[in-house]
């Protein structure tokens, strides 16, 4: 089910630092052809249709048709992907339509607790940092052979 | 590879291309779970004359298993024990295991799911009435930790919301770590070791896949945590649809390559996980089996796994056959030979299971019971979803196909495969299990190479970590790199590896591109090199008909074995032919040569090991059933980097949790 990019939406992020799709498809699948100034799928018999590149792209030029070999025509997937929860568009081949929308996440992006902060005392014990933090005691096995 | 009409490869390779060394005290190779567990982990413990660099070919927010996302974490010990966490993972991989490691991933596990939920990861929660909470509305409930109860599919496993689980993840892991600390799109393809301490990590090698440019990094200690092995059998869909792989088609073995290539010891290659999923999208079918309470179907319409025949066949591997939950490879066995009787195809009988459910739901209730089962495909496999709709299922009203795909290999998930690592050091932990460094000390999941760790799909004998525990097991190694880097703080690494040779070596598969492409009209086809295209496809070939692929339901023979070997040996060889015009095709010379390499140790230690272990996974036809007389061990392997030899041997397994 590779992605393909629909050339009249795309504008090679041309206002972005990067090319949304190329940076973030965790196959390096999706490059910019710079004389067109629009991205394209350069293998699409590795795409994992991980959806990664249809979340991210800024313009919604990216999409994903079947794989060739087995899914018939005429359906589609489509997320929308927001900062608490992603919209899910299913259309089947027969028309009909599903809608979802699951939550994401449930923090603002970027405020996740690094605990950058937090120095681990010994480094010989077999804990973790926020274990030794917490005060954790390691379990020994109840019984033994 | 590249489309027609395009220009072929948008970043092409040049004869010579930057170079850049650094030197750091500790490197992490990956970007997925385990690493970023290590890059959460690492500067907890770093004093602040110490540094640490991370290296993911890809990038952090959306590389690795987890990239599309997960919907159930599945390891939370919660109110369980790692005594039986244990026993179930012996279990389910027919009694060979290194508890140790198991034992001390479950104490640890835990800690890393309350930090994914703190950090913003949705958890179901279940109600005071004993409802399903989705991840926001569950908030409501308190934490995990706090003592809110998860909402439970089987005794391991929690629900959750994942679409964005690695991203979570990896934000807290670079802001951890710090950007500065960071490469990514740059691929590591072999490591270093020291020219004056015998068995020492010192470094590695590698390219940017984004710009002409060669690294060579050296370090105190490393760690290898870059996934299992894909795209190595034949997959069931050649088309477009062979990167519909189950596990990420960009996984490509480097991990075990990169050990094995500086001698790190491997453990249980053999063990490979054959998942059975819905046919051709993949789908997973956990929630399915244990959420949704649906059952198999042979083509009769029958439970036969519930039949007197298959009970029978159980039998025949107890007590892992005959234990309350059923091995996964047996599952596959029983399932196969439906197939194989005339009995197929298998369905996953949806229809009844939500009609089942449906019987005690109100209409909102049951609503939500459709949006479950589509969320399970949605947030982590969407392409099932898309086949669903393209083939108009709609799960209540038409039942789907189940099949075996082709061969994986990985140490987190169903399967047990990776390098012989130290144990943690308690007493109770057989000195056996326990490897001492130069310094006389155990440091917790160190190869056999000093300095050398791996997590994740990396630890041999210790499958069942899945998410949560390969990213406590990075925390683990990340401890233990930073205590590895302190005793050895006078340890200055040193290569026998200068910029020349360094670049010569990475870059050899451009030059001979560069060196003969003008030879012919069509640059694909000369005689004088091979793409690493073709190679893929003589690898999926070889080892689908004689390495027990899908083409022979999953048998070989010893015949068939000295057979592939000889194929795998010209295809080593071959490899020194490769040519890549661009940086992408640069990438896939290096992996098809870390798969080769991958699976030629699967192979040696499928022939070593004289029995069929795990039946459902693969069969050696002349060594039918078990013979725990013989075959009751661990099967280990070395390649020695000096005598460029392989070593096959056997390691004692040793009980220790009852």
């Amino acid at each position: 089910m590779p992605s393909f990019v629909i050339a009249e939406k795309c504008d090679g992020c041309k206002g972005g630092e990067k090319t949304a799709c190329m940076y973030i498809c965790p196959n390096d699948l999706m490059v910019l052809d710079p004389n067109e100034m629009k991205a394209y799928n350069q293998e699409p018999d590795q795409c994992w249709e991980c959806f990664s590149c249809v979340k991210i792209c800024p313009t919604q030029a990216i999409e994903v048709r079947g794989y060739a070999d087995f899914v018939p025509l005429g359906s589609s997937v489509m997320p929308m992907l927001g900062t608490e929860d992603v919209m899910w568009t299913c259309k089947f081949r027969n028309g009909v339509i599903k809608r979802f929308k699951f939550p994401i996440r449930t923090t603002p992006e970027g405020a996740a607790n690094a605990y950058e902060d937090l120095k681990g005392k010994d480094l010989e014990s077999p804990l973790l940092s926020t274990e030794e933090a917490d005060g954790y005691e390691m379990p020994k096995p109840q019984e033994l052979v | 590879m590249a489309l027609p009409n395009k220009p072929k490869g948008e970043l092409k390779a040049v004869r010579d291309p930057e170079f850049e060394e650094r030197e750091v005290d500790i490197l992490i190779v990956g970007g997925g779970m385990a690493a970023c567990g290590a890059a959460f982990e690492v500067k907890k413990w770093m004093s602040d004359d110490q540094s640490v660099l991370l290296v993911d070919k890809a990038a952090m927010e959306r590389s690795g298993a987890v990239a599309q996302g997960l919907s159930a974490i599945n390891t939370y010990i919660g109110e369980n024990t790692p005594d039986d966490y244990v026993r179930m993972v012996r279990n389910d991989l027919m009694g060979i295991v290194r508890e140790d490691l198991i034992f001390d991933l479950g104490c640890h596990v835990d800690d890393s799911v309350h930090l994914f939920e703190e950090w913003g990861l949705p958890i179901w929660k279940k109600s005071a009435e004993g409802k399903n909470l989705d991840g926001k509305k569950g908030l409501s409930m308190g934490t995990l930790k706090s003592g809110a109860a998860p909402v439970r599919t089987g005794k391991w496993q929690i629900m959750i919301n994942g679409e964005s689980y690695k991203r979570i993840v990896a934000e807290a892991a670079k802001k951890a770590i710090g950007e500065d600390n960071i490469l990514e799109r740059v691929f590591i393809v072999e490591l270093l070791l020291d020219k004056n301490r015998d068995n020492q990590i010192a470094g590695a090698m590698g390219f940017s896949v984004r710009e002409n440019k060669v690294y060579l990094i050296k370090c105190k200690t490393a760690l290898i945590a870059c996934g299992g092995a894909v795209n190595i059998y034949q997959p069931r869909s050649v088309g477009e649809g062979k990167g519909r792989a189950w596990y990420p088609v960009w996984n490509s073995g480097s991990t075990y390559y990169l050990g094995m290539r500086v001698g790190a010891e491997l453990s249980m290659m053999e063990n490979r996980f054959t998942p059975a999923r819905f046919k051709d999208g993949y789908g997973p079918v956990g929630a399915w089996f244990l959420l949704f309470k649906a059952k198999t179907l042979n083509g009769l319409g029958e439970n036969y796994a519930a039949s007197d025949a298959a009970k029978a066949e159980l039998e025949k591997y107890a007590p892992y056959g005959t234990a309350a939950v059923t091995p996964t490879c047996l599952r596959n066995h029983l399932m196969l030979f439906e197939m194989k009787e005339g009995r197929g195809p298998i369905i996953m009988d949806t229809v009844t299971a939500l009609a089942e459910l449906g019987k005690t739901m109100d209409k909102k209730e049951l609503k939500h019971l459709e949006s479950e089962a589509w969320e399970d495909f949605l947030d982590m496999t969407c392409g099932q979803a898309n086949l669903w709709c393209a083939t108009n299922t709609e799960p209540e009203k038409k039942n789907s196909e189940v099949m075996p795909t082709e061969p994986y290999l990985l140490g987190s998930h169903s399967g047990c495969c990776g390098f012989w690592v130290s144990g943690p050091d308690f007493d109770w932990v057989p000195d056996s299990y326990k490897i001492k460094a130069d310094n006389g000390k155990v440091y917790n999941r160190m190869t056999t190479v000093n300095g050398l760790f791996t997590a994740g799909d990396g630890v041999g004998c210790s499958g069942h970590k899945f998410s949560s525990g390969s990213h406590s097991e990075g925390r683990i190694t990340a401890k233990q790199m930073v205590r590895y880097a302190k005793d050895h703080a006078d340890f200055k690494p040193d290569v026998d590896w200068n910029q020349e040779k360094v670049v010569d070596y990475v870059y050899r598969f451009v030059r001979n591109y560069l060196d003969h492409c003008e030879y012919t009209t069509a640059d694909d086809i000369n005689p004088n090199y091979l793409k690493p295209n073709g190679m893929m496809y003589r690898l999926m070939k070889a080892t689908h008909e004689y390495g027990a692929g899908t083409a022979t339901f999953y048998q070989t023979t010893s015949k068939n074995l000295e057979i592939v070997m000889e194929m795998l040996e010209w295809m080593r060889e071959d490899c020194e032919k490769l040519a890549a015009g661009d940086l992408h095709e640069l990438m896939r010379a290096w992996e098809i040569l870390h798969r080769i390499w991958t699976v030629e140790s699967h192979l040696r230690h499928i022939q070593f090991r004289k029995e069929t272990r795990y039946p459902g996974f693969y069969y050696q036809a002349d060594y039918p059933g078990q013979d725990d007389e013989n075959w009751f061990c661990f099967v280990n392997s070395k390649f020695d980097p000096k005598e460029q030899k392989w070593d096959v041997f056997k390691k004692d397994y040793i009980k220790i949790i009852p």
